[in-house]
């Protein structure tokens, strides 16, 4: 039987919930006897392959966030919202309360201790969008693990859910928003 | 600023109930509500300060921060939308140098949309300090600019700019003639009131707000109280204070019927209230004016009086020993006060957010007190009935919707305007007489109504099959479905009393969701949602504006799926927000326009 | 038994006295009934609309609606719980929950309300709300973010004769306004001995200094469902 292809990214999120993922310990090892991972932080493979499933810490908070997701949904059978930035923006998405103007200014410009005050306008550097959004305003999401980050648990139960053919399914312990 | 308040509160007698009243004056005094006079009646009417912060923020026509001297409203119904509005509102505001939803800087002009005014049978209408102006053209905006601009009273304004027209094309049972004063009530104490009741439940008088609840046992509620409650002790059930309220806040987009009955068949109104009041021993009646109707204010009054002066009204009416009086009070622009219920917190100065029910406005309605609430059509069905007796109503309509329906006529057709129909009456029968053709479809009873396709012109208006408060709206197959639905969608999300977390979260989801489809950027899955979100707003909000909010979007998409489906992208997902739009500020701020600081809309394949 | 009432609820037979809610009745009973604005020793509000049941095939709040002898009461449906989870997740994007960063959470009905009902994500768009923050008093913090209109503060206030608070406004726009000059909660009666300052069911109305006594991972709906907490507290 072949592996079931997983791919996982950051967008604005903290890595958190991949070092919670990695939190699986020895559990690691039997997941490895069925999964094998695409692009990943875990694999430094740069961009998605065809998958079966993608897993995503982090909401959308520039314009590189928007194309990473997308890559992932045109490739991933099943995409994932992993953890609360991803669900609704979590933690990057309390700037939304100010004025996206009023962020670069105060970091670039008007803040205590800047030197060399300009905004970074390199074209590679990636533009911000004014609000942070939770990624099922920007593409299809087909399940959502709640946390912050979804505990070792979680995933573990969701996995060996799908990879059994099982509807996954989080039991009260296991659902938390925080 | 102070003695003014204290005049103004003295006026009223420091009764919190007339806050919406003394707010009313405020306004027009400083053209806002401001902070020093809120802490001042904190004090005269000794009410928290939130009630009144709650009641400016609510009602569309106070304001905390200043409107203009000349503060005018917009009527932004779709009927308006018919007759041209966009054109004139951009007319309007380019002359009086005043962007829509702004206060010119020298602070002489503010301009703003409002729901339907009333005036959709000669529209485009506006409001300028609460004066309706109706046939907008451009020649009568010209005239309006200049007299705005030598600064002229509105209340000097020309009458050819201030008239409003009854515009009656078909009366009927209750529009062909008016009673002679004083002689319903006569003939119903001659007959005997218990028997009067009798006949008004035996002409099968029906609420002619559209919800239809029986008249007569509505009365008979409020007099004898619920069965359970007559085993309290019979002096306290059978002796309470009870008030006869007429709901004259007709907000329905489209619906107008009630302007002219107010206007022109005032004594037959308040004959009415007074017949329900000899009925369930009341002595005090209130008459809830839209306060878009303020033109309308004056002259309501200027009856009372005449009615006061002829012993109509007053103590002891016409020697009977029955004593009994009208207030006239008026509404601040709040559709959901139709509501009964929010209707009565209104009147006790607050803001009109309905009450749970049970306990219903008859047992428990003004002030806690049993109170009769009756649409201003069923109250002069009712003086009628009382003169000529129940078998002359009920011989006209059907089985289940006795007598006629006045219907307020607008949108395309030849003689927009009042027409009277027995019920029963056929849409195609309604149709010819005011020249309507191509029909598309017809929006009965407003957007909370029903909007029924051309296929559907043998339905009858009628309790029964086609129920409606009035609203009477016809589109020609010229007109756009969407726009017509999005109108709607809009006017109840700005309406919603924000009581009730479907309601006042399903509304405003909708709205957004509507303007997706309707932009082309829906796809199916967006539809399914749009559905689904219609579904819970219309079965768990908490009173009728909820209920009926999702009508426009159900009803359209039960219709015409086809047009729909033509409006969807072919593609499973698109964004609900601009993404590129959203990179506007960085670019503004980084200077930078390269293929990188750019997003498409959807990814191209 | 003569004389004593009874409404089936799911089919089982609930009794109930003259005057009670459905709700009250259900409590009463041991059954479960989702709410967030009901407490059962304040009037009954319905707002929040979590509690609504099917009487007789009707939709109706069970906090509000009186019991009636021969009601046939529909409550733990699956479509019922689906349009409880839907009510919920408007309520999570019409406001700024942001739970880690939340000092109730733990604790928040809200919150507890989603676990009960297994809401795994927000599914609507957000409406990222500009709300205002007012840290002004020295022993209670209101965070308007976080506020569901559900009016508990409201009512409390009410009861003890301050009218501290109140709900004001039109629609989506609707917020929660303090009674005092300045519309600053230093400046108003609010006391940190008031139940009004403790009543919140979200993070909205914070007792300060009592943070995090109670560690993230160790609070009542970590490891309890509301449902029997909710019970719990009616029995007590």
């Amino acid at each position: 039987m072949s592996k079931v292809r997983v791919a996982t990214t950051s967008l604005a999120g903290c890595f958190g919930c991949h070092m919670s993922f990695l939190d699986l310990d020895e559990r690691l090892v039997p997941l490895a006897d069925v999964v094998e991972f695409n692009r990943s932080p875990i694999t430094d493979i740069k961009h998605c392959g065809p998958c079966d499933i993608g897993l995503i810490e982090g909401g959308v908070c520039n314009a590189e966030n928007v194309h990473v997701l997308r890559e992932f949904r045109n490739n991933c059978k099943i995409l994932v919202a992993v953890g609360a930035c991803a669900i609704n923006g979590g933690l990057p998405a309390m700037r939304n309360s100010v004025p996206l103007e009023a962020c670069l200014r105060e970091a670039y410009l008007d803040g205590i201790g800047v030197e060399n005050a300009h905004i970074p306008n390199d074209p590679e550097l990636p533009l911000l969008l004014n609000k942070v959004h939770p990624i099922h305003e920007v593409v299809k999401i087909d399940y959502s693990l709640p946390g912050c980050p979804p505990s070792a648990d979680v995933f573990w139960k969701f996995l060996t859910d799908l990879i059994a053919g099982r509807e996954p399914g989080l039991d009260y312990d296991l659902v938390h928003y925080d | 600023m102070e003695s003014f308040i204290k005049q103004l509160t003295e006026k009223y007698q420091h009764q919190s109930t007339q806050l919406l009243m003394i707010l009313r004056e405020v306004q027009a005094q400083y053209f806002h509500v401001p902070s020093q006079a809120i802490d001042l009646l904190v004090t005269q009417l000794d009410v928290p300060k939130t009630q009144i912060l709650g009641v400016i923020e609510f009602y569309s026509f106070l304001s905390a921060t200043p409107r203009g001297r000349y503060d005018i409203y917009i009527s932004d119904s779709i009927t308006d939308h018919m007759l041209g509005k966009k054109a004139v509102a951009d007319y309007l505001c380019e002359k009086l140098h005043t962007p829509l939803g702004t206060v010119r800087a020298d602070g002489l002009v503010s301009i703003a949309n409002s729901s339907c005014t009333g005036l959709c049978d000669q529209g485009p209408a506006i409001l300028v300090n609460g004066h309706a102006v109706g046939r907008l053209n451009k020649a009568r905006i010209d005239e309006i600019a200049a007299l705005i601009q030598q600064k002229t009273p509105v209340t000097e304004w020309p009458t050819s700019l201030l008239q409003v027209d009854d515009n009656v094309q078909k009366s009927g049972l209750l529009l062909d003639s008016h009673l002679e004063k004083g002689a319903a009530i006569e003939a119903a104490w001659q007959r005997g009131l218990e028997q009067t009741l009798h006949e008004v439940e035996k002409a099968g008088l029906r609420g002619r707000g559209g919800a239809g609840y029986t008249t007569a046992w509505k009365w008979h509620l409020c007099y004898e109280g619920y069965e359970e409650d007559s085993f309290c002790d019979i002096s306290v059930h059978k002796q309470p204070q009870r008030y006869v309220v007429c709901n004259a806040d007709e907000g329905e987009p489209g619906t107008f019927k009630d302007r002219i009955l107010l206007n022109s068949y005032a004594h037959e109104l308040i004959e009415g209230m007074t017949l329900c009041a000899s009925i369930i021993k009341s002595n005090q009646g209130f008459i809830y004016l839209r306060g878009e109707y303020l033109h309308l204010y004056s002259k309501l009054n200027a009856v009372i009086a005449e009615r006061r002066a002829a012993g109509l009204l007053g103590a002891n009416i016409l020697g009977k020993n029955f004593d009994f009086d009208v207030e006239v009070r008026l509404g601040l622009g709040a559709y959901i006060c139709g509501e009964e219920s929010a209707l009565i917190e209104s009147l006790e100065g607050k803001m009109g957010v309905p009450r749970n029910r049970p306990p219903y406005p008859v047992t428990s309605g003004y002030l806690n007190k049993p109170t009769v609430v009756n649409n201003v059509e069923t109250f002069v069905a009712a003086a009628h009935i009382g003169l000529h007796g129940g078998d002359w109503f009920a011989a006209h309509g059907t089985e289940k919707s006795k007598g006629t329906k006045i219907l307020s006529i607008s949108g395309d057709c030849a003689r927009p305007g009042i027409y009277e129909y027995p019920f029963g009456t056929t849409i195609k029968t309604i149709l010819e007489d005011c020249g309507a053709e191509d029909v598309l479809g017809i929006q009965v009873g407003g957007p909370s109504g029903t909007f029924i396709s051309n296929k559907e012109f043998d339905r009858k208006i009628a309790f029964e099959d086609l129920a409606t408060g009035g609203s009477f709206i016809i589109f020609n197959s010229s007109r756009d479905i969407f726009e017509i639905v999005r109108n709607f969608t809009h006017f109840f999300a700005h309406e919603s009393c924000g009581f009730c977390t479907p309601c006042r979260v399903g509304t405003s989801l909708m709205k957004n969701q509507y303007d997706k489809i309707c932009t082309g950027h829906g796809s199916t899955g967006d539809v399914r949602e749009l559905q689904e979100i219609a579904k819970l707003v219309k079965s768990t909000s908490h009173c009728g504006l909820g209920q009926t909010a999702a009508q426009p979007i159900l009803t359209t998409l039960e219709r015409y799926p086809e047009l729909y489906n033509a409006k969807l992208k072919q593609i499973s997902f698109e964004p609900g927000f601009d993404l590129d739009g959203s990179l506007a500020i960085a670019r503004k701020l980084t200077g930078r326009d390269d293929s990188n600081a750019h997003l498409a809309q959807v990814e191209e394949e | 038994m003569t004389g004593t009432k009874h409404i089936t609820i799911d089919g089982q037979t609930v009794p109930f006295e003259e005057g009670q809610t459905i709700m009250e009745a259900a409590a009463a009973a041991g059954v479960y009934i989702p709410h967030l604005c009901h407490h059962p020793e304040f009037t009954p509000h319905g707002s929040c609309k979590l509690c609504t049941v099917k009487v007789n095939g009707r939709s109706a709040s069970s906090c509000t609606f009186p019991a009636a002898e021969g009601q046939e009461v529909l409550n733990n449906s699956d479509e019922l719980n689906a349009d409880r989870k839907r009510l919920t997740q408007m309520l999570f994007v019409e406001g700024n929950h942001f739970c880690p960063s939340c000092e109730k959470s733990g604790n928040c009905q809200l919150q507890a309300v989603g676990y009960h009902l297994n809401m795994l994500d927000n599914h609507y768009p957000h409406f990222f709300a500009l709300r205002d923050v007012d840290a002004s008093h020295p022993d209670v913090l209101v965070d308007r973010n976080r506020c569901i209109f559900c009016s508990l503060c409201v009512r409390a206030s009410h009861q003890e004769g301050k009218d501290v608070f109140g709900i004001v406004g039109r629609g989506i726009n609707k917020h929660l306004a303090v009674n005092s000059e300045s519309g600053k909660l230093a400046d108003s009666d609010l006391s940190v001995d008031d139940r009004a300052a403790h009543i919140c069911p979200t993070g909205a109305i914070l007792v300060r200094g009592t943070a995090f006594k109670v560690p993230i991972g160790q609070r009542l709906y970590d490891h309890h469902d509301i449902d029997e907490v909710s019970l719990g507290a009616s029995h007590e």
